[in-house]
């Protein structure tokens, strides 16, 4: 051995001392992924100044090479341009990997609007990262209505949750950098725990069309991811500052990243707000306020070839709910909804109203959740690319109820949902035309209902097991037409242990049903064990196709099964702030939803317009429904069952954008929505209404980039509603009334304003101010999907200021 | 492929860990400690005779079970009752009583007392730190009329006690939010 390194260095030696300067450097540039011949990529030697390219079957060479470190740059038409550095000591042979469809390259060139989609043939729309600024003071729930078909369902105004199409919580699945967010989002009153500061797009599919975030998603998918990465030698950071006058409150965003051509980077976010008491337009909404910080960490590697990435997220929002809100009985009920009814009397305030404060009292909420997600990857050579990603999910909630003595400082509900996830996929993109996916996705989750609130569980101790594995594949079959397919079953098992009155599993008639199930006789209540298994089957089929470079159509078909939630199952309570008892039903078996869409784009100079249309034929819907009244001390209170349906939900979205000239534009978006129950024969509940919102625009680039809208939001009555009224006996007036919960607020009209322009400090420092009014006219105004719509009315006129610096 | 093994290792271990600290005990049942399952009102006659008790009682909280509402006898006309009110919380054994922490915070309750039909007034004898009316003690004094009606007894929580008429027993304008409301069959004889 020694011998041949002798002679080797010998050679060597001798060869360096020829000062030989004829060696050939060859070889072959092909496809990374489908090992193709790459023709005429340009090979460039900067320090020679020299050029060649390749040849036909992808061949190079370059000749009269002196011995040394050899530097060159390999470029192609739609490739990653690369850096190659080969070290020539006599004639060497080297092979080129080129990354043709880069998908992180894609998503910036794949159209020049700069539309990145997740999907092809799906419903899909996103916000870019100058409109989540914009919403950097507010919810995930306020900055998604901004797309066309996408409403909230509110408590208050810092509670909001998005609804896709008509549906919400369960039915809506969050993606946050690759993790389902698992924090309790089958509560109508639970926001989804995002800071919308961390994320640097969001994307959503309506619809059940992208098996690989779940098969349950009959609603949407609503991914957000965070700020792209350009791998190079930099740092760069933004911060957000701004203020408001409705609430008095502040927002504070930063964020900082610092990356490294060889692919490290480093990421660093955090965020705080604080707001008091808002203000409807004629009075204080007392402890309405918010408090929320959050941070986050995302650090990793990335190649072309493989990379990792590790993050790590906290959430703490501390939210109050309107004082007002919290009552005792159907007759407080009765005397709230009363208050807005009383015409011309200025004294109509809710119940409990106070001057403003920054205080956040009881009733409120005290969330956090931490995400810790470790994700790898690798590319193979002429076969595709494998992801591993696992991550695990502490939820701890605490809501705090109107209390007396030495239980008032204690939380009514302490729950800790904890939630691993293993998830793996493998994309075989080896030949464009047909990409295949498969995935393989486990779950474990744990609820813990601390028993020391001294108030009885409202959501049991369960642990819950989920298996799922899917195949997606997309098929283009030409430049103009994408066929995407997949599959995908789901197993959920939940084995939960809850304490039922003993009064209750009798008038549930669970003693018949269930009597194997009870592990313990407690006299007044059972404790029992339900295990619930389901199997879950999807599917989706899509269809695009471009006419040509102005109209294209895009249809689908999603088969989604979502199975019960331990609310819809287990719930078993009074709810204080609708003053109802609500009961879930542990023979609530899976819902089957049948979607069909079609969308038309139309696209030229100056209108691009987008329709989309949807059927959404839902077998076994749950939902809740009144069902008769309870007498309890505290007086009576009606009874909301979860039951089951078969529903009908369609509607069209609307997008419309017409340039007039460089500078003025007009924008409409419209979403008109109807759903039914098709067994009774009725309206559904809880159905957004009509609304369309229109906005004139004016930009000016010459002007520090001058840009100012001035938009008209309309919001129709939802004329088509359940009748849930009841009839109910109010001792203190000794009569018969009937308690009208189920008309909705009348029509209303919002004019709002925003401006911003942007002042180059210095070559890599931007400033943007903006100014934002809300509500322009103090418009008095209450939204059906607003469940505190009986006791107070919105919110009234905001100024806001907003300071963005990009360095 | 090694940091898919760890990725592995590290799931399973978190699963088993997880799934062990909690699978072998059941949960604790939850003490209700704030359940007012049980309201006694108790008229005593100043002058002698016959003592009248009218109690609800609903042992399974917000259950299905309706309260069981009862009421001893009939009242006498023209007497004067002497009224106090006993709270209790029966789910606990032995049962919890819950007087002491309304006067403790009897700033922020009231009892109101509705009769119809004329059978009878009612008088606070209770009375807060600010001199407002409490409820837990007051007097009854049938009238002349003989008949039946109901009595109605509502504790508010957090009431505005400085409201007009509030603190005269008129819940019109009390507001707050209700924590009892018993309906009560009486007669006068």
């Amino acid at each position: 051995m020694r011998y041949y390194i002798l002679i080797i260095t010998c050679c060597l030696f001798s060869i360096t001392y020829g000062q030989n300067c004829n060696y050939k450097l060859s070889g072959n540039i092909h496809d990374f992924h489908d090992g193709s011949a790459i023709t005429g990529a340009t090979i460039y030697i900067k320090t020679l100044d020299r050029y060649t390219t390749s040849n036909i079957e992808g061949n190079y060479t370059i000749e009269d090479l002196c011995k040394g470190l050899l530097t060159f740059e390999v470029s192609h038409l739609g490739c990653e341009t690369k850096i190659i550095k080969v070290q020539i000591n006599g004639d060497t042979q080297y092979e080129i990997n080129m990354e043709h469809h880069i998908e992180e390259l894609n998503e910036i060139k794949i159209d020049a609007s700069g539309n990145p989609k997740l999907t092809k043939t799906s419903q899909e729309s996103q916000l870019k990262t100058k409109t989540l600024e914009r919403f950097s003071a507010f919810s995930l729930g306020d900055a998604l209505k901004h797309i066309s078909g996408v409403s909230s369902i509110n408590t208050g105004n810092t509670i909001v949750k998005p609804v896709i199409n008509g549906l919400h919580s369960s039915r809506v699945v969050v993606m946050t950098n690759g993790v389902r967010l698992q924090d309790q989002e089958w509560g109508i009153e639970h926001a989804p725990n995002i800071d919308l500061n961390a994320a640097g797009s969001i994307n959503v599919i309506k619809g059940a069309n992208s098996l690989a975030y779940g098969g349950d998603a009959i609603g949407g998918v609503i991914v957000l991811k965070p700020q792209k990465i350009s791998l190079k030698d930099s740092l760069y950071g933004k911060t957000i500052v701004s203020g408001q006058t409705n609430g008095r409150g502040y927002s504070i965003a930063s964020t900082l990243t610092k990356s490294w051509q060889k692919g490290w980077y480093f990421t660093g976010q955090a965020s705080a707000k604080r707001f008091g008491d808002f203000e409807a337009p004629d009075y204080s909404l007392t402890n309405t306020g918010l408090d929320s910080k959050g941070f986050s960490v995302n650090t990793g590697f990335k190649t072309f070839e493989k990379g990792f990435n590790v993050y790590y997220s906290y959430l703490n929002n501390q939210i109050g709910i309107l004082r007002g809100s919290h009552i005792g009985n159907v007759e407080d009920l009765n005397n709230a909804i009363n208050l807005q009814n009383l015409v011309g009397i200025i004294n109509k305030e809710p119940l409990g109203t106070e001057d403003f404060s920054y205080e956040i009292n009881a009733p409120r909420q005290d969330v956090t959740h931490q995400i810790i997600k470790a994700d790898f990857y690798k590319r193979f050579k002429k076969f595709g690319r494998l992801e591993v990603l696992y991550d695990f999910q502490n939820n701890q909630r605490f809501e705090y109820d109107v209390r007396v003595g030495d239980d008032r400082n204690k939380p009514a509900i302490d729950l800790t949902l904890k939630t691993h996830t293993l998830k793996s996929s493998l994309k075989i993109d080896t030949n464009t035309n047909a990409v295949y996916r498969f995935g393989l996705a486990l779950g474990f989750q744990n609820n813990f209902a601390n028993p020391e609130t001294g108030v009885r569980r409202l959501i049991p101790d369960y642990d819950k097991y989920d298996a799922g594995v899917f195949a997606i594949s997309n098929f283009k079959l030409n430049d103009n037409t994408n066929l995407d397919f997949g599959l995908r079953y789901d197993f959920n098992k939940i084995d939960a242990k809850k304490f039922y009155r003993t009064s209750r599993w009798i008038e549930r008639g669970y003693d018949v049903d269930f009597a194997n199930i009870v592990i313990d006789d407690l006299g007044t209540q059972l404790l029992v064990n339900p295990v619930l298994n389901y199997h879950n089957v999807s599917a989706s089929a899509g269809m695009s196709h471009k006419f040509n470079d102005k109209n294209t159509i895009i249809f689908n078909y999603g088969l989604s099964n979502r199975a019960p939630n331990s609310s819809e199952l287990f719930s078993d309570g009074l709810h204080h702030s609708a003053a109802r008892i609500e009961l879930g039903d542990l023979r609530i078996k899976q819902e089957t939803s049948h979607r069909i869409s079609g969308s038309y784009q139309f696209k030229n100079k100056s209108l691009s317009l987008n329709l989309e249309s949807f059927l959404n034929h839902i077998n076994d819907y749950i939902f809740i429904k009144p069902t008769g009244t309870e007498q309890t001390i505290r007086g009576a209170f009606p009874v909301w069952d979860y039951i089951q349906t078969d529903a009908l939900l369609y509607g069209l979205d609307v997008t419309a954008n017409y340039n007039f000239s460089r500078k003025w534009f007009l924008n409409n978006k419209s979403s008109f929505i109807k759903g039914r129950d098709l067994i009774k024969k009725e309206a559904l509940i809880d159905i957004p209404s009509f609304k369309t919102v229109n906005v004139l625009g004016y930009l000016n680039k010459k002007w520090l980039n001058f840009n100012a809208e001035l938009q008209s939001e309309l919001i129709l009555m939802q004329n088509d509603y359940p009748n849930n009224n009841f009839e109910v006996y109010i001792p203190t007036t000794e009569e018969f009334i009937l308690l009208d919960i189920s008309t909705p607020p009348p029509t209303y009209h919002l004019m709002h304003f925003e401006s911003d322009i942007t002042i180059k400090l210095s070559e890599k420092t931007d400033l943007n101010v903006g100014i934002n009014v809300t509500n322009i006219f103090n418009t008095s105004y209450r939204e059906y999907l607003n469940r505190l719509r009986y006791f107070a009315d919105d919110l009234g006129r905001n100024f806001m200021l907003q300071l963005k610096l990009n360095y | 492929m090694k940091t898919l093994k760890n990725l592995s290792i590290l799931f399973m271990s978190a699963l088993v860990f997880t799934a062990c600290s909690n699978d072998d005990d059941n949960p604790e049942p939850v003490n209700e400690e704030e359940v007012i399952t049980t309201l006694t009102a108790t008229l005593i006659p100043v002058t002698g005779g016959t003592t009248v008790t009218l109690q609800t009682r609903d042992l399974d909280g917000d259950g299905p079970n309706d309260p069981v509402v009862s009421v001893s006898g009939a009242l006498a006309s023209n007497t004067t009752y002497n009224g106090t009110l006993e709270l209790l919380n029966e789910t606990e054994s032995p049962a919890e009583p819950i007087n002491a922490e309304i006067e403790a915070e009897d700033d922020e309750h009231q009892f109101f007392y509705q009769i119809t039909n004329s059978l009878a007034t009612f008088e606070y004898t209770d009375f807060d730190g600010d001199s407002n009316p409490i409820g837990l003690e007051f007097t009854v004094t049938t009238s002349a009329n003989l008949g039946t009606g109901t009595l109605t007894i509502t504790l508010r929580h957090e009431p505005s006690k400085s409201d007009t008429g509030v603190s005269d027993g008129d819940i019109t304008n009390a507001g707050g939010e209700t924590d009892i409301q018993a309906v009560f069959s009486i007669s006068v004889e």
